[in-house]
């Protein structure tokens, strides 16, 4: 069990949550991601690892809540948790100076570039963000982007706050007026990132985009994250999961993540209905094994006191041990 | 010599049927196929071992279990007896007695088999394993006292389950990391509840956790953990690499990313670990086959359990599509049979050279083409030659691809001076196990490819008696400490 030690609202639908999870946090580098299951009959999904402290042993992950799994996520509070958090998985992201670089983060793709776009601009890059959204309250950590940034624009759609537009409307005026670009990172949405692709491809620009394709395990053993990049299948969760954005092939990640549309819509509706089923199923501190690292660290004060994992995690273990 | 009977009145008694569910029946449901013997059933069949001197079948086995012994003990009515002789050699009988390829191992080796039906060794193995555990008598071993070494076992599949096991028994102190969040390898997450129930993987599993093993599930070594902290940091003397061969391959033609095409470890995951079947009970989804049609692309035992899951999820039409005959088909005979009960079509010497779709990018055909035997290949077996022009679809909504599978390179590549073979397998000691890193040891499929549940288990316990020598000649984690604070004495 992970303890989540925060949680808290960003915007509509968007939360912060920290997470205990001292070895992961310990480890993670920008760019990587974990893989989160909430309860015994939850599925597997992955998270970027938004910031970690190795010392306090958290990790802080920003959830958008657009289906039943971020949902029931966000709906949980400080003092719950999530039953398995693995990681932290993929490739980090490669950070060296390049020069000028521009990120273009669409929605919660912002959570996602931001721990790169401030180990970049540390690494001594001169960074310019684009931080994009339908509507002003969907704008989220724009003051954390500004901060890993040297410069940043605002756009939204309906020119609630900052520009009106699209994200790609300032690359442009980049490629048309401003210094020469050494990098562009572009996460965000489907269609976001494939524009930036297509306006980056004419220039020769290198430009990076980290997919977010279906993942089951994150750890290559499934081939349920296999996107075409030039060509090839490779797996996003350990070959990415950043990529040439002018190797691949959008079209067939658009249609693999439609994959479980109808699936998708039952879950989430069952859930509205019926959020109690899976709220009582969450597990809380008290319920779980304690990590056994954490129990060399007493600074990170566990709930769960020094029980074993084994008489804790299969308390019918010892119902069944024929001694008794 | 117990038996009564004479040789002539033992060879009459025919071999004994296993009880299986229906057909029908199974269709429809996860329910286990096999029902296992009845105690008459196993003390007759029992009574046909002729008891040879020099038994074949101990031959046979890859972990030499005493067959003759415990089907003496059989038919003597002294069930639990039989099932801790099994033990001896075989930490998880009720395991490969439902999945050992017998026909290959003891019973192909059995001297009955020549003329008459081998002896049902492997019925009698799941037989007593079963028994045992009914009964809640499962008897562990003896530890032996505590050396106050640690152990560190990477991957909870076979090989690493009985690596741990035996490495425990030894005095050991073992912890055995495991990637996803339930161990058990492919006994949990590959092979499926129809032939393996996973209530069975548990209790061996916590039989060793009774044992004072500790499992920590969610760590990926090579990402969480790597090799060197291990044995720096986390302060383990030996650490033992069995993480299997769990990197799918695929075939490599066009259309391979078509929603409705999936890797037998991806849907096999999704079904068993993640219970999709029970959607939306549980979370994880997988792609509908219901009414549909569903192919299987490979002949083994992955190929098999693929099919018959999708199967069991309401697919109207389920194909086998395997480019030589059947007779080359590594599966298990009896999944063989069981699939051609269960209504599976067997469409052999084709293989698929592209996947169609429609607009939304979703399966629609395989064009396959025909082939023909050639050769026998390395394996002995005769290889497939395509045909030239004979191309032809097949309508489907669901491919599950299982060609096999390769070695993952996350360890590998995460711990510097570990030598791989050509195929990036760890490259270890055929009988010690040990690979170019001192005290890290590697067997299973992660060694020799994709192979069997015995050889993996076998491998373990060649492990862990290597690993046992190796840390007798290292000092303790204590032992060198004090050594560091008394220098020169
Ligand atoms: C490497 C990576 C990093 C990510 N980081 C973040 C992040 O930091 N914050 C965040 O809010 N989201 C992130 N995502 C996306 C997040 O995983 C999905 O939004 C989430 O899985 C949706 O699950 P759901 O049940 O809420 O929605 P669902 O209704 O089940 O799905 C909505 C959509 O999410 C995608 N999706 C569904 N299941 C999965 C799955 N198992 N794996 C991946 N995608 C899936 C599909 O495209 C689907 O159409 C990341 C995805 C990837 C691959
Ligand atoms: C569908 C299917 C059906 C089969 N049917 C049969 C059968 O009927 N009879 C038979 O004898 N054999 C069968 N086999 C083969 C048999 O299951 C394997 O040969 C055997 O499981 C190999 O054991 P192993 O311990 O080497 O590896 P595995 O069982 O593969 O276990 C490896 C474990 O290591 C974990 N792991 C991997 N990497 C890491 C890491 N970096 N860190 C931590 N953990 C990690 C994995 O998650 C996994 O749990 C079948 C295989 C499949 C896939
Ligand atoms: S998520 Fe399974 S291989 Fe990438």
């Amino acid at each position: 069990m992970f303890e989540i030690v925060e949680s808290r609202p960003l915007g509509p639908d968007v939360k912060r949550i920290v997470v205990r999870a001292p070895r992961v946090a310990r480890k993670q580098l920008p760019g990587q991601f974990v893989i989160v299951r909430v309860h015994d009959r939850g599925e597997r999904i992955p998270l970027t690892i938004c910031d970690s402290d190795g010392g306090a042993g958290t990790i802080t992950l920003i959830v958008q809540g657009i289906g039943k799994t971020t949902r029931l996520i966000n709906a949980l509070e400080a003092g719950q948790g999530l039953l398995d958090v693995v990681g932290p998985l993929g490739n980090p992201s490669e950070i060296r100076v390049h020069g000028r670089v521009v990120v273009v983060a669409g929605g919660v793709g912002v959570a996602i570039a931001l721990p790169t776009a401030r180990a970049l601009k540390d690494a001594g890059n001169h960074v310019d963000a684009i931080l994009g959204a339908r509507a002003k309250d969907l704008v989220i950590l724009e003051a954390e982007l500004r901060a890993a940034s040297h410069t940043c624009i605002v756009t939204t759609d309906d020119g609630s706050h900052g520009r009106r537009g699209l994200v790609v409307d300032p690359l442009r005026e980049f490629l048309r007026t401003g210094p020469p670009m050494d990098l562009v990172l572009a996460i965000g949405p489907i269609p976001m990132m494939r524009s930036v692709a297509e306006a980056t491809r004419e220039a020769a620009i290198p430009t990076v985009v980290s997919l977010n394709s279906i993942m089951v395990d994150g750890t290559g053993m499934c081939g349920g994250c296999r996107v075409v990049v030039g060509d090839q299948a490779r797996f996003a969760c350990v070959d990415g999961p950043e990529f040439d954005a002018h190797q691949v092939d959008f079209g067939v990640l658009a249609q693999r993540n439609a994959m479980y549309r109808d699936a998708e819509r039952v879950a989430l509706e069952r859930f509205r209905e019926h959020p109690e089923r899976d709220l009582e199923r969450v597990p809380r501190p008290l319920d779980s094994e304690p990590c056994r690292l954490a129990q060399r660290h007493p600074e990170w004060n566990l709930a769960a006191g020094d029980r074993t994992s084994a008489e804790s995690s299969h308390p019918d273990a010892i119902l069944r041990d024929p001694t008794t | 010599m117990t038996n009564p009977l004479k040789p002539k009145e033992r060879a009459k008694i025919p071999r004994q049927e296993m009880p299986a569910e229906s057909a029908d029946l199974r269709r429809s449901g996860f329910c286990e196929v096999n029902l296992g013997l009845t105690p008459l059933q196993a003390h007759t069949e029992a009574s046909r071992c002729i008891e040879c001197a020099h038994p074949k079948c101990v031959e046979g086995c890859p972990v030499g279990v005493k067959v003759r012994e415990f089907a003496q003990l059989v038919q003597e009515g002294d069930f639990a007896a039989a099932a801790a002789k099994i033990r001896e050699d075989n930490v998880l009988p009720a395991v490969t007695g439902r999945v050992c390829p017998q026909e290959h191992q003891c019973e192909g080796a059995c001297i009955l088999g020549k003329k008459l039906a081998p002896l049902g060794i492997g019925y009698l193995e799941r037989f007593v394993a079963d028994y045992e555990r009914n009964a809640g008598h499962v008897s562990l071993p003896a530890r032996a006292p505590a050396t106050g070494k640690r152990v560190a076992v990477v991957g909870s599949g076979p090989a690493g389950l009985s690596a741990a096991g035996d490495l425990t028994l030894k005095g050991h102190d073992v912890t055995v990391f495991e990637a996803l969040h339930e161990p058990g390898g492919v006994l949990m997450y590959g092979i499926p509840e129809f032939r393996l129930p996973k209530e069975i993987v548990r209790s061996e599993i916590d039989n060793l956790r009774r044992m004072g093993i500790v499992f920590e599930t969610n760590i990926v070594i090579g990402k969480t953990i790597t090799i060197d902290e291990l044995l720096g940091e986390e302060a383990f003397d030996a650490v033992f690499v069995a993480t299997g061969a769990g990197l799918p391959k695929f075939l490599g033609v066009p259309g391979e990313h078509l929603v409705g095409v999936y890797s037998a470890n991806e849907f096999l995951t999704r079904v068993n670990l993640m219970n999709a079947a029970r959607f939306p009970e549980f979370d994880e989804p997988v792609y509908a086959c219901r009414d549909r049609i569903a192919a299987v692309i490979g002949g083994g035992n992955t190929a098999l359990d693929s099919v018959r899951t999708a199967l069991r999820l309401g697919a109207r039409r389920t194909l086998v599509i395997y480019r030589r005959t059947e007779k080359e088909m590594p599966a298990r005979l009896e999944e063989v049979g069981h699939a051609k009960e269960e209504g599976v079509e067997f469409l052999t010497l084709a293989t698929p050279i592209a996947f169609l779709g429609d607009e939304a990018g979703r399966l629609r055909a395989a064009r396959c083409r025909r082939m023909g035997l050639g050769d026998p290949d390395a394996t002995g077996r005769r290889s497939p030659v395509p045909i030239e022009g004979s191309e032809f679809d097949v309508p489907m909504d669901v491919a599950i691809i299982a060609l096999g599978t390769g070695a993952n390179p996350l360890i590998q590549r995460s711990t510097p001076n570990l030598d791989t073979d050509r195929r990036g397998y760890i490259a270890a000691d055929p009988e010690t196990l040990r690979t170019s890193r001192p005290g890290v040891f590697a067997g299973g499929d992660i060694v020799t490819g994709s192979a069997t549940v015995i050889l993996a288990m076998g491998a373990g316990r060649r492990a862990a008696a290597s690993i046992d020598a190796f840390l007798r000649n290292v000092p303790s984690r204590s032992e060198q400490a004090v050594a560091a604070a008394n220098p020169g004495s």
